[in-house]
């Protein structure tokens, strides 16, 4: 049995946390998930890091969808990241809305929800948050910081703020930068919320009406980017719905749309359409080589210690190869030690969920190389290399 | 010294041209057979590039630092002199631009140590020559339509490159398959060595 304990804790309350944006916010709660149990020398910690539309429920079943976590097959007693053996944390992400704060707390200043009053954050200002969260569970250091997509970015920028705080790093299917493809996509998403009257300029929640119609609209975009062309033609081809024939009229008449249609219908039971902006915000402001003057390798100067393992998939076009290679690249050049690799699959950006025995296999031997070469009582060993 | 299990004989005369604590890459690390018993045995600070995933996911469970990519394309990130020594084993043949790569070799790294199979040895030319088909010896083992190997050369022809581009030989070492080092210089090893290596500094 996976223990785990649904937790919160509200954090910056004395200082306030000083926003990417310049704003200042005090008071966060964080609403986080462990798993396990946190070893004597502190040495078996793993954060998991999560996707944007992902929360703090990566190894247990979902509060609201009754569902398994979203990282179940990876994390669980015996599996890949296993609790048994490692204490892991997930924590939802600043902005977000299953317990952590974000556009739908409540607003200390107005006694009403923040909506788009709410500071706009960034990635960075995600991670200062676990960091704090870290220090209040007395984890100086993670033997590992883990996450896919949004998730990924998360651990880069562990790896260019508190890259003394982690022995390893693993980065799945992300990048460094938000390509003005990445925000175009995210852009349709949100005009998609705001143009649906119900959102009201984020002041729907005591309306009862949330703008369903324009989150669903968004999330069905968005979904059309985790998947590919190929996994879309396996899945669905031009099958029709429930139907022999096409009925000339605007019904769901193929597999996809009604496919889509129900990912959108069912995201929007689960999500809140400001946390849906602020987050893919975030992610579009999202420029790690801007802030070292165009080198990424730069950023990653202070993380020479720190093991790496960058993971991309063949058939992603949302975070491609080409966005990871650059990351692997300038660890490279900052002399990080770092593995890659670019795993074949069909099933696109999604792939870092799904089952993937290549991707596991990887991540397994990162994992275990990573615990032989960690000695959390004496810091870092600082070698690449281990003795055996 | 830690001991460590032997490996392949042709690997352990590049072993032995390792120092110490360097930095080294390995292009073409295959399973992380040599790198890890650099790193064990020499402590090195090793670096991989190997194409296939099979041989990334044997490097990354030995805990080696391995990236998937090949001599062609990945080498133009590395910067200047990062490397001690960069290691090319038995790869040269079958890159797209070998000159190129081996300039590169250099520009990334202070020392390069180069293998390659010798297309000049006398079972080779005797095949060629009497059968009149592309040779296929017990180190050129694949036929020409499935050979990775794209640029064959002999030990005469990557001396001559070396020469034409300035490039200091520190040291050839012609051997056998088997590790079994030939004491000749290089119009004799083209003859009778199944492959050589090149101790090579810009």
């Amino acid at each position: 049995m996976t223990t785990s304990e649904t937790n919160s804790l509200t954090l910056f309350e004395d200082a306030p946390l000083q926003l990417d944006g310049g704003a200042a916010l005090s008071a966060i709660t964080v609403a986080y998930e462990a798993y396990g149990s946190l070893a004597e020398d502190g040495g078996n910690a793993v954060l998991i890091c999560h996707a944007l539309t992902g929360d703090q429920y990566a190894a247990g079943p979902h509060p609201v969808t009754g569902k398994p976590g979203w990282w179940e097959r990876i994390i669980g007693p015996g599996r890949l990241i296993d609790t048994d053996k490692y204490f892991v944390i997930c924590s939802n992400v600043l902005g977000s809305c299953m317990g952590t704060t974000g556009p739908s707390s409540i607003n200390p200043a107005t006694d009403e929800p923040w909506g788009i009053d709410f500071p706009v954050i960034t990635i960075r200002d995600m991670v200062r948050v676990q960091a704090a969260l870290l220090d209040v569970l007395n984890i100086d250091k993670l033997l590992m910081v883990i996450g896919g997509s949004m998730g990924g970015m998360q651990v880069l920028e562990w790896l260019t703020t508190f890259p003394e705080r982690i022995h390893s790093a693993a980065v799945l299917a992300s990048a460094a930068r938000h390509t003005a493809q990445n925000i175009a996509f995210h852009e349709v998403g949100r005009q998609a919320v705001m143009a649906d009257p119900n959102w009201n300029q984020g002041r729907y929640y005591s309306s009862n009406t949330p703008p369903d119609k324009g989150l669903s609209v968004a999330r069905m975009t968005a979904h059309i980017t985790y998947l590919s062309e190929d996994a879309l033609t396996q899945k669905f081809g031009r099958n029709l719905q429930e139907r022999e024939e096409v009925t000339f009229g605007f019904d769901a008449d193929f597999q996809v749309e009604s496919y889509l249609r129900h990912q959108g219908s069912t995201f929007v039971d689960r999500f809140d359409a400001n946390s849906y902006l602020y987050i893919t915000r975030a992610m579009d402001y999202l420029d790690i080589p801007s802030r070292f003057g165009g080198r990424l390798a730069d950023a990653f100067i202070g993380a020479r210690a720190v093991r790496c393992c960058v993971i991309s998939f063949t058939s992603d076009w949302l975070y491609p190869t080409v966005e990871n290679k650059r990351i692997v690249h300038a660890l490279n050049a900052a002399g990080v030690p770092v593995s890659f690799a670019e795993i074949e699959t069909a099933n696109g950006h999604d792939s870092f969920l799904l089952e993937n025995p290549e991707m596991d296999m990887m991540l397994e031997g990162f994992l275990a190389s990573a615990e032989r070469t960690y000695a959390p009582k004496h810091g870092s060993t600082g070698s690449i290399g281990e003795q055996q | 010294m830690t001991s460590a299990p032997p490996i392949r004989p042709d690997l352990q005369l590049i072993a032995d041209l390792i120092e110490p604590g360097a930095r080294v890459l390995d292009i073409g690390c295959a399973d992380g057979e040599l790198l890890d018993f650099l790193v064990n045995t020499k402590q090195v600070d090793g670096r991989g590039i190997e194409i296939s995933q099979t041989g990334v996911n044997k490097c990354v469970a030995r805990g080696l630092s391995v990236i998937q990519g090949d001599a062609d394309n990945d080498l133009a990130e590395y910067p200047d002199q990062s490397f001690d020594t960069v290691i090319l084993s038995r790869t040269l043949q079958a890159v797209h631009q070998p000159k190129t790569v081996l300039l590169e070799l250099l520009r990334i790294g202070r020392k390069a140590i180069v293998t390659i199979p010798n297309f000049g040895q006398w079972h080779v030319r005797l095949s060629l020559f009497g059968g009149g088909r592309m040779p296929v010896t017990k180190a050129l083992h694949r036929t020409w339509y499935n050979t990775e190997n794209i640029h064959f050369c002999t030990i005469l022809d990557l001396h001559d490159l070396i020469v034409e581009e300035n490039i200091e030989l520190l040291e050839f070492v012609p051997h056998q398959k088997n590790g079994k080092r030939l004491k000749m210089g290089l119009k004799r090893a083209n003859w009778f060595a199944d492959q050589a290596l090149f101790l090579l500094e810009q």
